[in-house]
């Protein structure tokens, strides 16, 4: 293939397009029903997976402080206790605090009568980043000077990180799965595009082309209509996502338990996974199928 | 030059489409090659243009030995050879010019000798006013002379017409015809593959008869000599 021929043939790439209009459409409808399939799944599994480590961070661990120490030195814990890795938040609860969360929390029981603050150790409320690290943390914890004692739920722990490890599992074999699937749909459409140009494939050899100089505007027209789609499907995504975002902020209780990030926050990820796949889909989709119209 | 030295090719399915096939056409010669259905014809055009490799013997074409031929060396081998069909195979939604253009830009031709070159040969095949026509506005003559402008736009040493008047009546027939034999005149190899007693008598060229996989006759007269057999 000559330089000569370089713009003629990305001139006919994009004419095959239009001049193949139905099949081009069928192959853009095609390659945007699969991106929004993945796509949705991908933000589904994506919101789910940021509503469970924010489940994650409700499960506190509870260190206190030496009951030796003064009020400072108890204060100063906190600043040891944060320099320690996978530690989300520690907030220091002052045992005066803590005896009024006890009476606030049994209201009306008469086993805090006569309670003194001073019976009670001041504490930090210690949220994790990753519960998964729970008993590697809670043991640098023991170890921070001025740490009297650590009381945490590895159990609950332990069920988020088990939560957790089966939602991104599941969630990224049903995105292969599901991206094998459209790629072998879009694959057939195109071969079948591919069929219907057969006769034309089989001029070209007959008069000498190379196989490069056929490719080529293939590999053009695929790269343009799976460009096309990721542009189109991502912006259907994005109109998509933000309504079902307004529709669950509309119901007070859904908006507690589901409350989806904003799309701003999936852009890049989602506009590099699909212009990815548009790419693969458009290149390997026109390369593969015009193989086997070669051999003439 | 086409020449074929004791060449068989047998298809997978068993089939025996040639027994040993030896003849040479020389540069700048005009030849018929005739026989019946079955025998042997369509493997000798599909050897010439190399989608098919002989089971045994040599074939070269033009300079290229196609027997041991690369595959990428292949279109460079098509090239040196002008192919045209009963069924004219032209691609229906270029223009004339465009179908005869498409040929120079698969050589990688620049622009200025296109629009060169491409107005000349259709004069030459008589469809110079006919160059923004689609294919099917044309008749069958036209798209049979549009095939011929095609082979033959890239000066081609050789051009391999498989029974090029089977879908045209005698007048068209004739007419091409003598535009096949004026291209000859010009110094191109001509091969032209046909059923048509009536063609063969009125040019009286060379004619290699082929039945069973064999050539049972070659020569200024051969087609009535193995008529009479």
């Amino acid at each position: 293939m000559k330089i000569n021929n370089l713009g003629y043939l990305i001139k006919e790439g994009i004419r095959g397009i239009f001049l193949h209009g139905f099949m081009s459409f069928a192959a853009v409808i095609v390659t945007i029903a699969c991106l929004l399939i993945v796509g949705s799944f991908s933000s589904l599994a994506y919101n789910f997976n940021v509503i469970v480590e924010d489940l994650n961070k409700t499960n506190e661990v509870m260190v206190y402080v030496d009951e030796t120490l003064s009020d400072a030195q108890a204060r100063s814990v906190g600043t040891r206790i944060n320099q320690i890795e996978n530690i989300y938040n520690a907030q220091f609860v002052s045992r005066e605090e803590a005896l009024e969360n006890f009476i606030a929390d049994h209201e009306g029981d008469e086993a805090f009568v006569g309670v003194d603050a001073k019976d009670l150790r001041h504490r930090y409320v210690v949220t994790l980043e990753d519960n998964n690290l729970i008993h590697e943390t809670v043991e640098k914890l023991r170890d921070v000077e001025g740490v009297a004692k650590v009381n945490a739920n590895f159990e609950l722990a332990e069920g988020f990180s088990a939560m957790q490890n089966v939602l991104r599992v599941a969630s990224a074999v049903v995105i292969v799965v599901l991206l094998m699937v459209s790629l072998l749909i879009i694959s057939n459409t195109v071969k079948l595009a591919m069929y219907d140009r057969r006769d034309e494939i089989a001029i070209m050899k007959m008069v000498g082309a190379t196989n490069g100089f056929i490719r080529l505007p293939f590999v053009v027209e695929g790269f343009t209509l799976g460009m096309v789609s990721a542009a189109v499907s991502f912006g259907l995504m994005w109109m998509l996502y933000d309504w079902v975002v307004v529709q669950l902020d509309a119901v007070s209780t859904l908006k507690l338990l589901f409350h989806f990030v904003p799309f701003t926050e999936l852009l890049a990820p989602m506009a590099i996974t699909f212009a990815v796949f548009g790419f693969v889909v458009g290149i390997s989709g026109s390369w593969t199928s015009i193989r086997r119209f070669m051999d003439v | 030059m086409i020449e074929f030295t004791n060449v068989t090719m047998s298809y997978s399915v068993g089939t025996k489409a040639l027994k040993g096939v030896s003849m040479q056409i020389e540069d700048g010669e005009f030849a018929f090659l005739v026989g019946p259905s079955g025998s042997g014809k369509s493997t000798i055009i599909k050897l010439i243009t190399g989608e098919l490799k002989p089971t045994s013997g040599t074939v070269h074409v033009n300079g290229y030995s196609l027997e041991r031929i690369r595959k990428r060396e292949i279109p460079y081998m098509r090239r040196t050879v002008g192919v045209v069909f009963q069924d004219f195979r032209l691609i229906e939604n270029k223009t004339v010019y465009d179908n005869v253009a498409f040929a120079m830009r698969v050589i990688g031709a620049k622009e200025r000798e296109i629009r060169e070159r491409v107005p000349y040969v259709l004069e030459l095949v008589g469809l110079e006013t006919k160059s923004r026509r689609h294919p099917g506005e044309l008749s069958g003559g036209e798209q049979q002379r549009l095939a011929i402008a095609r082979a033959l736009v890239n000066n081609p040493s050789t051009i391999i017409a498989d029974e090029p008047t089977g879908n045209l009546d005698p007048a068209r027939s004739l007419e091409i015809m003598s535009l096949l034999q004026e291209i000859n005149n010009l110094g191109t190899t001509m091969l032209v593959v046909t059923h048509e007693h009536d063609l063969v008598e009125r040019f009286p060229k060379r004619v290699i008869v082929i039945d069973n996989g064999l050539v049972v006759s070659d020569g200024m007269d051969g087609y009535y000599r193995y008529e009479d057999q």
